[in-house]
């Protein structure tokens, strides 16, 4: 549990750069490697996320290339991608693992990962007022899982049979079948293995998550006086470790019908000049435990940057979030509803139409707890002192983008209308701007807010205020004509279009939207440099440099081991306190004491002092 | 040589970058603005923010109506209309939303940036106004949630009796279409029975199976003004017909048919009066990623007037499975060979368009 060690570590390394002599010593893999605190950790699932990233964004670029040019020869790509580029041409089956890849890497090992595994390791304790996590122990092992997964993913890319390329979804008896599609061979086989890693990864963390949160908050600090950041981790892991087993179990008996013969999800398949002998198996139940996972899976993605957001917001508006049990309030409904909407992926899958109208019932509910937390966040701004850091700038957007994406997610959710727009652009254009586009923006905003908490210097604000307004304006140019395509019945998963004469126009748009991709990504390569040039030669930060509220400015500028030299500081107010009337400074700490601030006590607090 | 220079202009240009952004930190440690909290750049980006708003706003607005011709696919099929009219009604509820929700952020944005000597204001909540936006949003999703109910029920009701069925069933990579003849009835079929000339894999001593017959390999017919159901299966991966012109689409899962039902308003050679494109087809698309030739899964779908149907009909009875199966299985393999070859060679040739 907590630990007594109270060392401070001024100095900041990097696991990453230390590639000293070959004298490991064990004190450093301990402290580097296989390390225990959770703020390497953290850091540790930053840089892998980072790594998966960018991998991610590449592949993008890829297949935009594709879709922006379906008329060029792209012999360049000869050297890097070899068998797979013929005469310039993309295979179109390497065009399919390209977007199977992309899809897995965002979701969960940037998005999830990235996200979850770095803000929950690095703000719980911290937010809590936490020596460490519950497990330091569980924790080290639920990154080097992560990191096991990860170099079996990576691995799968540079098999000879390509990687899975059965969509994200590896829906049955495509991603079954290596006669169907050669990366439901070798590469689908190290998908599901390295899911199974992931998995583990996954519910490692979230029972630490969710330990840490109930049993070791700092005196004072009860679950109403949490920041919204570590209610949203909370929730979030709390979703994952509900769902991801159900995943998990998908995977599993996949594997079986893969391997050993079982036919959970195959029946009356003749493929290849061959009649198989599966019998009975439904492909249709293999999407039910894949959405039951998948549609909590996008909440896991976005709760996380729910909680960021709002604490950036109100931190920067120098404003109390407005509303903060309504903001709870509509967390918790947002978890609940979450688990029972997932059948909405599946309106034209051939199941019961009587389920479909259930399920559009129940998802269009989740409009309204989403449409609360908007409304509280755009109130927050309202009569604020906004100061525009690039966390602030990427939070404001994040709530566009949200808004942007959560708005057609009203016409999706409605099974007459998803009839139509399923599995077309419009689809894409939806989910890439509301859990892909948002989440990202969310962890921009966490990695700018939150990097002189993690490396004890200033991260550069005017490149980030560039990197910021590229990415902005990017993601809008590239996600809003998807939309018309989408309208315009443009399918997913295209390798072109050109076949089709209903399809064969928005020529410009594509090439436009390939244009705005590459550009958007290239721009994230400033944001790269930003942060590697920062964790070294960026400003010394001071402890509290955004004036703010929680107890993670509390400790020193570099934490160590335990993260407070001295006693864990004790909790009397909620988190956020700030331009409180008759206070002298326009934000009081969550650790300062009523009886100290006497002057700006509101009626109900007075018996408190 | 190229490749060199384009690396080297490309090192110099990181170069230059590079020094910028070191001169701008110099500059700024200069000025001494490292040291104040919020500086000129606080009003810059509120003002960039409001120029995003207009400008972004404005360029959307325009790309929209400048692409509503081109994204609104022409319409066809009766309950097409209700889902529409119901879209684009949606799309004014949430433009609506987009947009005040929008103007709200930006401007507040912008309106309450850091002012030297201002105090935010105090405002930690409000239960009122909490309940009343958590209401109306809730309102008008159950608005929106019963007509989407009243459409949906109406789509996904049992097809008519006297409606004309015709089974089309997906493999990779083309659609195979089979009409059940004068009895309306498809024969018994079993994956097992699949080879080279039976492709259905259809049981040829089943009584419903003597008069099914299968339709063109790149086009299939079906009469307007009357219900179609389309029976719909697969006998490889999960396939899914979408007729973008019907606002159709359903899965093909093997092992579980599904079906669709829907009516025709239109048919092929008033489409084409209507769009003025001579040469215009109804196309039939797959939409769930089935493989390497997923996207050259087209058939053409031909809808006549019942009269010019039942003529197409009383040609093609005649050409029943069970006779072209029996005569001369050698003849018909070699014909189904053909065709399949020229299909695949439809999507090479697609490919490497």
């Amino acid at each position: 549990m907590s630990s007594t060690d109270i060392s401070l570590h001024k100095d900041v390394h990097l696991e990453h750069d230390d590639h000293h002599d070959d004298h490991h010593d064990q004190s450093f893999i301990e402290k580097y490697i296989f390390s225990q605190d959770h703020k390497t950790i953290a850091k540790q699932f930053l840089f892998a996320g980072i790594f998966w990233a960018i991998i991610g964004g590449t592949l993008s670029s890829l297949f935009r290339l594709q879709l922006g040019f379906p008329e060029a020869t792209f012999t360049f790509l000869e050297p890097l991608l070899g068998k797979w580029v013929d005469g310039g041409k993309l295979n179109p089956e390497f065009y399919l693992a390209l977007v199977t890849m992309h899809g897995t890497i965002m979701v969960f090992f940037v998005l999830t990962a990235g996200l979850s595994g770095t803000f929950s390791n690095f703000l719980i304790p911290l937010q809590i007022g936490a020596r460490d996590m519950a497990s330091g122990f569980m924790n080290m092992l639920s990154f080097w899982f992560f990191f096991l997964a990860s170099v079996i993913m990576f691995y799968s890319i540079f098999l000879e049979t390509g990687p899975a390329a059965g969509g994200w979804t590896v829906y049955p008896p495509l991603s079954a079948l290596p006669q169907a599609i050669s990366g439901s061979g070798a590469g689908m086989t190290m998908w599901l293995v390295s899911m199974a890693f992931f998995i583990v990864s996954q519910l490692l963390g979230g029972v630490n998550y969710i330990t840490t949160v109930i049993n070791m908050r700092t005196r004072g600090l009860s679950m109403t006086k949490l920041p919204l950041t570590i209610w949203a981790f909370f929730l979030t892991a709390v979703l994952g470790l509900l769902a991801f087993p159900v995943l998990f179990s998908a995977a599993l008996l996949l594997i079986f019908d893969r391997s050993f013969g079982t036919s959970f999800f195959l029946s009356d398949i003749y493929v290849a000049g061959e009649a198989l002998t599966h019998t009975g198996g439904s492909p249709v139940l293999f999407q039910h435990l894949f959405w039951f996972l998948g549609h909590p899976e996008v909440y896991i993605v976005i709760l996380p940057t729910f909680g960021i957001v709002s604490e950036i917001i109100a931190t920067n508006s120098r404003k109390p979030i407005f509303g903060y049990r309504a903001m709870i309030g509509s967390m918790l409904g947002i978890s609940l509803l979450s688990f029972i909407v997932w059948a909405h992926h599946m309106f034209v899958s051939g199941m019961n139409p009587f389920l479909g109208s259930v399920f559009m019932f129940l998802t269009l509910i989740i409009a309204v707890p989403s449409a609360v937390k908007v409304f509280n966040w755009i109130a927050t701004l309202w009569r604020g002192n906004i100061n525009f850091t690039p966390a602030m700038l990427f939070s404001v957007a994040f709530v566009s983008l949200f808004i942007s994406g959560g708005v057609t997610g009203i016409i999706l959710g409605n099974s007459a209308l998803d009839i139509q727009l399923h599995d077309t652009y419009f689809v894409v254009a939806h989910f890439h701007l509301v859990m892909g586009s948002a989440a990202f923006f969310g962890l921009f905003a966490g990695v700018y807010h939150w990097f002189p908490k993690f490396f004890g210097r200033m991260i550069d604000e005017k490149l980030g205020y560039v990197h910021f307004w590229i990415t902005f304006a990017g993601v809008y140019l590239i996600f809003m004509p998807m939309h018309y395509i989408g309208i315009a019945g443009f399918p997913r998963r295209y390798y072109t279009w050109t076949g089709f004469d209903t399809f064969n126009k928005f020529m410009d748009m594509n090439t436009f939207i390939t244009v705005a991709a590459i550009v958007a990504f290239a721009a994230q390569f400033i944001f790269l440099f930003n942060f590697f040039y920062s964790i070294f030669r960026g400003r010394r930060a001071t402890e509290n440099p955004w004036k703010s509220t929680t107890l993670e400015w509390t400790t020193p500028v570099n934490p160590g081991h335990g993260n407070w030299p001295g006693p864990l500081p004790v909790v009397y107010r909620w988190p956020y306190d700030y331009s409180k009337p008759g206070a002298p400074q326009d934000f009081i700490p969550q650790n300062v004491p009523y009886s100290q601030t006497q002057s700006s006590n509101l009626p109900h607090e007075r018996d408190t002092e | 040589m190229i490749t060199l220079a384009v690396a080297l202009s490309i090192l110099l240009l990181l170069v230059v970058l590079y020094l910028l952004f070191r001169i701008q930190v110099l500059a700024s440690i200069f000025k001494g603005s490292y040291r104040r909290d919020i500086g000129t750049s606080n009003k810059v980006n509120a003002a960039l923010l409001i120029a995003f708003f207009f400008v972004m706003g404005a360029l959307f607005i325009w790309s929209f109506m400048d692409s509503k011709e081109e994204m609104t696919l022409p319409l066809a099929s009766e309950h097409g209309i209700a889902i529409d009219s119901m879209f684009w009604l949606t799309m004014a509820v949430i433009g609506f939303v987009f947009v005040l929700t929008h103007i709200l952020l930006f401007f507040y944005s912008y309106k309450y940036q850091h002012q030297e000597g201002k105090r935010a204001y105090y405002y930690p909540h409000n239960n009122k106004i909490e309940i009343i936006w958590t209401v109306i949003p809730a309102v008008v999703m159950a608005l929106l949630v019963f007509s989407g109910w009243k459409t949906w029920a109406k789509i996904t009701s049992p097809a008519p009796d006297n409606a004309v069925v015709v089974e089309v069933m997906g493999k990779q990579f083309n659609w195979l279409i089979r009409y059940p003849g004068a009895d309306n009835k498809l024969g018994h079929v079993k994956h097992t029975l699949i080879d080279a000339t039976n492709e259905f894999g259809i049981d040829l001593n089943d009584k419903n199976a003597q008069d099914d017959f299968p339709g063109e390999t790149s086009s299939f017919h079906v009469p307007k003004g009357v219900p179609v159901l389309l029976k719909i299966r697969s006998r490889d991966v999960i396939h899914s017909v979408f007729l973008p012109h019907f606002r159709v689409k359903m899965d093909a899962v093997p092992g579980m048919p599904t079906s669709f039902w829907f009516i025709p308003t239109k048919t092929t050679s008033e489409m084409q009066t209507e769009t003025g494109n001579p040469e215009f087809q109804y196309e039939l698309a797959c939409t769930e990623v089935c493989g390497r030739g997923h996207f050259a899964m087209k058939m053409t779908m031909v809808v006549d007037e019942p009269e010019e149907y039942q003529k197409w009909l009383a040609t093609q009875q005649t050409k029943t499975f069970v006779t072209q199966l029996q005569a001369a299985p050698a003849d018909s393999a070699a014909a189904v060979a053909v065709n399949s070859t020229s299909v695949a060679a439809g999507a090479v040739a697609a490919a490497s368009n």
